[in-house]
Parts: structure tokens; sequence; C-alpha cells
């Protein structure tokens, strides 16, 4: 009996949160204040972004921030339509960025400050988005075991001198997708299957996570790699003496792959000036440097100088191809990763 | 209502993607099905073994650390499948600290079995969801008290041979209903099999989706996962049989346990503190070591505090509402077995096995279509644009939760109701007690066990639940989930511990909640 009265209290106070929620949820809803900014942003998982703290110094513009995953914030804009709160959609990967753009989710921005901040080939054709970093994606090698004068290219790691001495990250990360998006687009499908192919041959160690991959290259697990630089740098920012150095990839033929994480103003915008104001603010030298400081990317704006790490690695040449061919050939990569048995 | 978001995963179908379904064809489908089946066998034969086997020895036996052992080997159920993931890895990959020591001690050719497999993810899966299984099964056994036991001992059969002829057939449904809900989230799962590298068709799912940007191709392949799930549910059924396992309440008191001595003694005790160290004591400890070194470094999120208000308020409120869910569905269910009933409460229960992604955008697209239309008469009144009201709002999330939940109650509630027999339903009625009535006094009294395993079990999951919350949590509510799910996608280990960890804590509370008002239940 009194269990019976416990439970429907209990069920009663249930209603009662749901009701609350619901409040909280309308809460959400409200209409814009004036002098605010709101930001869909997949680069929430840095922290707070010291540049959006810098960007309401300046102007007195709030920043509101709603983190997520690229695809889902992706959803999320395309479902909500010309009622979506966002402002800006700052995303990772450019392959996300071409997404959303081809969605019709990003409006065009013609800013000739942000022309001049961020060069070409790391913008929008279109200008329906601009970078804010780069990250290059190259090759790593442990310093122990493999002199630099033995590598080359991406498409030379398919050599039979790497069997059973190579660690990837699984095809199903954008990353690799991008790599071989990119590659796609300058050498066609064909020619870049043979090269996947020649890496499955050398029976690479799939491994999901860039961090996980440099500690397997260290470890001995594996002599060479493909990742990020910035995984790298955080390693060394920690443990100077980590035995894996980057070799800048395809230097004599199409430059090291690089990709972006970037930042487009929503087609259905409420505050447009003020988002645009931001966009103009982190592609500036000044908020680049924030950027290059905070995570070890390279700053997308060439006037902001690259984090220490990383200038010891000396200058490289990126490929310039526009970033926006990793999202246009992103999904003929990712078949061609599964035709190759490349998994 | 709960069918919503998987009649929208269905009706993918109707515009079949051909040429997605023609390059998985050609490509992995076949592995793919065969990859799920072998990791769906591997669960449920793993977990009903390690789930029945701690079970029968911590209610039937008595050895040292029984006590301890009979709470203690609920806790990897707090622990969630992609975090005892990420912790094994750190411990027993190549790089890993015991590799690197056993190298050093004997040469660089000694190499554990690699743990990115389909072995390993079984075990992983194995650790975290036998609690399923156990908790049901342990319920069983002691509900079914000693008399059915000890009937079957004086008809001359031995201890083992009373436990496969008597007890383990009577707790048939319980063991069943474990399984079942074990190895829906064996299929469901993406975190684990992703970081483990192992393809699976959630795995593929979300592939085909993020990879190819194509969500329609994903949904269809969703739709499989139905396939799977329903199977898994008519299984069950199946093995529930036609038999009624109505009982009264007990035969008999609690079945008192055999002390054991000596060499079987210490076996049990070993057995079981093998499945807890493995399952608990190593992930936590290794967690433990990882968020010491972020808490000493200070690298924690500054919002903490309210990350774990969010999350348990989510979650109670969440377990509440699927629980009252679930007790009237199965009270319908009983009252009113017909056909179409039955089908609802089968059909509401697949959301289960569904990734969580899936699910979420199966309610986000109508929630917002709904949005629109409530919105527009009032936009139209009030000469102004309006916000969405429900896409994005709590209510929307706590809809997504209850769907995805509703079978993890609905089986545990299921299960403990047919237990109670039928004539006490007809006594009430007898006594002119409505239904209603019958429900408050008769049946939820009887219930208590098994309505608070439910509670806790949507408790935990929803504390653990990452994607369907990241789509359509209201603007800036962020939870423990969500947290690690950042950290770990960035490889950030340390900083993941810590919410973690807390995943892990926040879930011990209602576990051990719970023990005690199962005990108070059974000692009346």
């Amino acid at each position: 009996m009194r269990n019976a009265r416990t439970l429907a209290a209990s069920w009663g106070r249930a209603l009662g949160s749901a009701v609350l929620g619901a409040a909280l949820g309308f809460a959400g809803a409200v209409p814009a204040l004036a002098d605010e900014v709101v930001v869909y942003s997949a680069r929430s998982h840095y922290g707070q972004e010291p540049a959006m703290e810098a960007f309401t110094r300046k102007t007195g513009i709030q920043v509101r921030s709603h983190g997520g995953n690229s695809s889902e914030l992706f959803e999320r804009l395309r479902a909500e339509g010309d009622k979506t709160p966002a402002d800006v959609l700052i995303t990772v990967d450019a392959g996300n960025l071409w997404n959303a753009a081809q969605a019709g989710l990003l409006a065009k921005t013609d800013s000739p400050e942000i022309a001049a901040n961020i060069p070409a080939h790391l913008r929008d054709p279109q200008n329906r988005w601009a970078a804010l970093t780069v990250r290059a994606r190259t090759i790593m090698y442990n310093t122990k075991k493999v002199k630099p004068q033995e590598l080359s290219t991406y498409e030379a790691l398919g050599d039979p001198k790497w069997k059973n001495r190579m660690c990837l990250r699984n095809s199903g990360h954008v990353y690799n997708q991008s790599l071989l998006a990119t590659m796609i687009k300058r050498q066609g499908e064909p020619k870049v299957e043979a090269v996947v192919k020649g890496w499955v041959a050398n029976h690479p160690t799939l491994i999901n996570g860039d961090t996980k991959i440099l500690e397997s290259i260290a470890a001995g697990q594996c002599d060479v790699g493909i990742t990020n630089t910035y995984y790298l740098a955080r390693i060394l920012a920690k443990d100077a003496a980590f035995p894996v150095a980057p070799f800048w990839a395809n230097q004599q033929t199409t430059g090291t792959h690089v990709n972006v994480s970037g930042a487009g103003i929503t087609a259905h915008a409420k505050n447009r000036a003020n988002a645009v104001k931001l966009l103009e603010f982190l592609t500036s030298p000044e908020a680049q440097q924030m950027f290059a400081d905070s995570n070890f990317e390279y700053p997308a704006n060439p006037q902001a100088a690259a984090n220490p790490i990383l200038v010891k690695w000396g200058k490289f040449k990126q490929d310039d191809i526009n970033v926006a061919a990793a999202g246009e050939f992103q999904a003929a990569a990712t078949k061609l990763a599964d035709r190759a048995g490349y998994k | 209502m709960l069918a919503v978001p998987i009649v929208v995963v269905v009706s993918s179908l109707l515009a079949p993607r051909a040429e997605v379904w023609r390059h998985l064809w050609q490509t992995q489908l076949g592995e793919l099905l065969l990859n799920t089946l072998v990791l769906l066998a591997g669960v449920g034969g793993g977990t009903l073994l390690v789930g029945t086997l701690m079970a029968w020895l911590v209610v039937h036996y008595r050895f040292p650390g029984r006590d301890l052992f009979e709470w203690a080997l609920i806790l990897p159920l707090a622990v969630p499948a992609y975090v005892i993931g990420f912790a094994f890895l750190g411990l027993f990959e190549f790089a890993g600290p015991l590799q690197t020591s056993l190298r050093r001690a004997f040469g660089d050719s000694v190499r554990l079995p690699e743990l990115r497999s389909g072995g390993g993810v079984t075990l992983m899966m194995t650790l975290v969801f036998y609690p399923y299984v156990y908790l049901l099964a342990r319920s069983a056994f002691r509900e079914q008290g000693s008399a059915t036991l000890e009937t079957a001992r004086s008809l001359g059969r031995s201890r083992a041979q009373a436990f496969l002829a008597v007890t383990l057939p009577l707790a048939r449904p319980s063991l069943a209903a474990g399984v079942a809900l074990a190895m829906m989230e064996a299929l469901g799962d993406f975190g684990t099999v992703a970081t483990f590298g192992y393809r699976t068709l959630t795995e593929a799912v979300y592939r085909i989706w993020y990879g190819m940007f194509d969500r329609a191709g994903a949904s269809q392949l969703a739709a499989v996962l139905l396939v799977f799930a329903a199977a898994l549910l008519w299984i069950e059924r199946r093995s529930r049989g036609r038999q009624r396992f109505a009982q009264r309440h007990r035969h008999g008191p609690e079945a008192s346990p055999v002390a054991l001595s000596g060499a079987r003694a210490a076996a049990a005790t070993a057995v079981c503190g093998v499945v807890l160290g493995l399952a608990f004591v190593l992930p936590v400890g290794q967690l433990t070591l990882w968020a010491a070194r972020a808490l000493a470094e200070g690298r924690v999120a500054p919002t903490f505090g309210a990350l774990l208000v969010n999350t348990l308020g989510l979650a109670a409120v969440a377990a509440l509402a699927t629980c009252a869910l679930a007790v009237t569905l199965a009270y319908a269910l009983r009252l009113h077995p017909t056909p179409a009933t039955r089908f609802a409460g089968r059909f509401a229960s697949m959301g289960y096995a569904l990734p969580g992604a899936v699910i979420a955008v199966g309610i986000l697209l109508p929630l917002a279509a709904l949005d629109r239309t409530l919105t527009a008469p009032v936009e139209r009144w009030l000469g102004r644009p309006v916000g969405l009201l429900l896409t994005g709002s709590a209510l929307g999330l706590i809809y997504a939760y209850v769907v995805r939940f509703l079978a993890v109650s609905l089986q545990t509630v299921e299960a403990s109701l047919t237990r109670i027999p039928g004539s006490l339903d007809d006594a009430a009625r007898a006594l002119g007690v409505g239904a209603s009535a019958a429900l408050r006094r008769v049946h939820l009294p009887l219930l208590r066990g098994g309505l608070g395993t439910a509670l806790v079990l949507v408790f935990v999951e929803t504390m653990k639940e990452m994607p369907a919350t990241l789509l359509l949590r209201p603007f800036g509510l962020n939870t423990l989930a969500i947290e690690v799910w950042e950290r770990t996608s960035e490889s950030m280990w340390e900083e993941a511990a810590v919410p973690a960890l807390a995943i892990v804590l926040a879930g011990l509370a209602p576990v051990l909640f719970v023990i005690r008002w199962s005990r108070g239940a059974g000692g009346r």
C-alpha cells in the first residue's frame, strides 16, 4: 500500500519534472538578444576558445556557443531550417563545410577582409566558408628506425619495403577520406585505387586514433604511419624525447595534404552583421595567433606565426588544391577504400 | 508515438538507395552481417554463461567474499562499454604499459593477442553487459525459493542436476530477457566497435552517414538492424515458450545457501574475483589513475558541476517516465493480450537495438515538422517569427530516451509480472477491485524488486547515452557522456577519465540503492 503511494507520488514528480523540462526547452527558444552571435561549433572540444573571449572583450558582442559533432550539427541545422538560432557554423574538416554549403545551409559572405586574411585554396570558391586553422596530415616515422631519406610520398608507402611496418587509421575516419579525396581530384580514381591497394598489400596495422598511432610508432609496433601533425606536437610538448618525427610528404610533387577547420555564416542567420564581424575577427592575425598558440594547428592566416614546436619542423609546401575537393570526392574516397579492401 | 522514429527509419526504405546497396553488396555486406552475427552470438553466450554462473554461485552457496560479490558483481553495469574499451586498450595494447614491460623482460618478440579484434570486442561487451543477466537471474533464483529445489533434491537429484533440470528452466523468462537486453545493446553499440575498428552493421550505418553524406542510405541500413532486433525479440518470446511461469510469490523460505569449503570455496571466490576484477576493478583503476593525473594538473572542465546536475536530472526523469510507461504497457498486455497490444509492445521495444543517432534523426525530423505546423499560426498572430519550441527542448530529448530504453524497463517489468499468478488478479476482481486499483494495490507492491531494477537500468543507461543526447539536447546543455566523447575523440584519455569516472560513480549510488530495496522486498 505504502509503496504504491510512494510510486504514485514519484510518477507525479516525474510529470512535474517533464513539464519543467519542457519549460527549460522553451527558454532555449527565446529569440536572440540584439548584441550576440550564436555559434554552432564542432571545435567545442578544444575547450574555451580564447579567440571567442577576445572577440567579446573587443566588441561587447556575446558569443553563445553550442558544441557538437560535425555531422550532428549539420543535421540539426538542416532540420531547424529558417528557424535556426545559429548564426555561424564552425566545423572541422573541409568535407563538412562543403557538405553544409552544398545543402544550402551557408550564405555567401563577400568580405574583402576575410579574402585578404585567408589564402584562396583555404576558402570556398563561392565564399560561403573560410578556414580558421590548417591541419597538415603527413608521414610520421620512428627516428630510431627510419631515415628520412627512405621516405618520399604517400604513394611510395605502397612499396614492399614497408611490409608489416606501417600503422594506418581506419578508412572510415574523415581525415583519411579527405586525404584520398584530394588525391582522387588530382590523379583520378584508378591511380589512387592502385596506391591504396599497395598500402593494403603491406598489411598495415589499423588503429583508430592518431595519438594511438604515434604511440605505436614510438613503441616499435610499426615504423611509419600517417597522422595529423598537431597530435605529435601535443605529445612533444610534454615529452620532448618522444622518438617520432614528421616527414613532409610529396614535397617534390603535389605538396603535403592539408585539411582545415573553418567557419561559415548560416543561410538564416538572425544576427548576420555580428556574424560577419566575428568571422572577420577570427581570421585576423590577432585571433589567428590565439588559434595557433592554443592547439598546435597551423594558423590559416599566413601572417600569424605557428607554435615554436611546429617552427622547428621547418616550412613545407602545402597541397594548394582547393580544400573543397575533400567534400566533393569524399563519398568516392569512402567507396574506393572499400573496393581496395582498406578497412 | 513511440513508433514514430522506427516508422521514419522503416519508411526510408520506400526510396531505396540502389547505389549504396550495390556498393555494400559488392564490398562488405557479407562481412558486416557475419561480424554482427558473431558478435551477437558471442555476447549472448558470454553474458548467459557469466551472468547465470555468478547468480547461481551467489544465491546458492556461501564462500569467502560472497556478501561482497553479491552486490559488487552488478557494478560493471555502471561502466559504459566505450569506457571499458578505451581503458583496456590503454592497458593492453602494444604500446601500453603491460606489453612494454613484457617486451623489456622477455625480448621484443613477446606479444599478447590483439585486442582490436572480434574476440576483443566480444570480451569488452560481455564484461559490461553480463550484469543484465546476473540481475535478472539472481532475482529469479531467489524468488524461486527453496521449495522447488528441495523437491528436486528429495527426488534424488544432485544440486547441479536440480539446477539444470529445475532452477534453470524455471528462470528461463528472466534469463532470456537478460540475454536479449545484452544482445540488443551489442547490436546498437557504436562507440566500442569504432574504437576497436570492428565492422558491424551499426558501424556501417555511421560510416555511410558521415563518410558518404548519405543519411537515407544510412537509415536503410538501420532498417536491417530492426530486422535483427525483431528476430531477437521473437527468439526471446519463443524461448519463454507457451508455459506460464506463474509462481506463488515464493515456494518456501529463501533458499539457504550451502557453505563451500576448501578448494571449492577458493574456486568460487576466484571466479567471481576474476570477473569483477576484469569488468570493474581494472578499468576503474586505470580511469582513477588517469583522472588523478588530470585533476592534479587542473585539467577539468570548469562546468563540471553543471554537467553532473544535468546528467543526473535527465537520467532521473527519463527513468521515471520510461518505467511508468513500461508498467502501463506491461499491465495492458496482461489484461488484454490481443494481437494488437502485443504487437505494439514488441514494436515499441525495438528502439533499443537502433543506434542512438538513428533514433535521434527519426525524432528530429518529425519534431521539427511538428514545430513548423504549430508555430505557423502563432507567427501569423504575433506578426513576428518565434523560435522552435519542441526541437532542441528537454521534452524531445526525454522522448528519445523513452523510445530507446523502453525495452530495458519493459523486459524487466514483464519478466517480474509474468511470475505473479493470474489467480491474484482474479481474487482482486472478486473482491470488487478495479483494474487500476489492482495494479496499485496488488501488482506494484509485488513488482517492487523488478521495478526497482528497471528504474536503475534506465537511469544508468540514460547517463551513458551519447549520440541521441548530442543531437537533441537543448541549447548549451552538456552531459558527462558528451564530455567523455569529446575528450576521447581528441585522444585526451586523462581528461576523459574524470567525467567517465563520474558516470561510473553516479551509477553506483542507484545500483546500491536497488540492492537494498530488493533485499527489503525479499525480506518481507
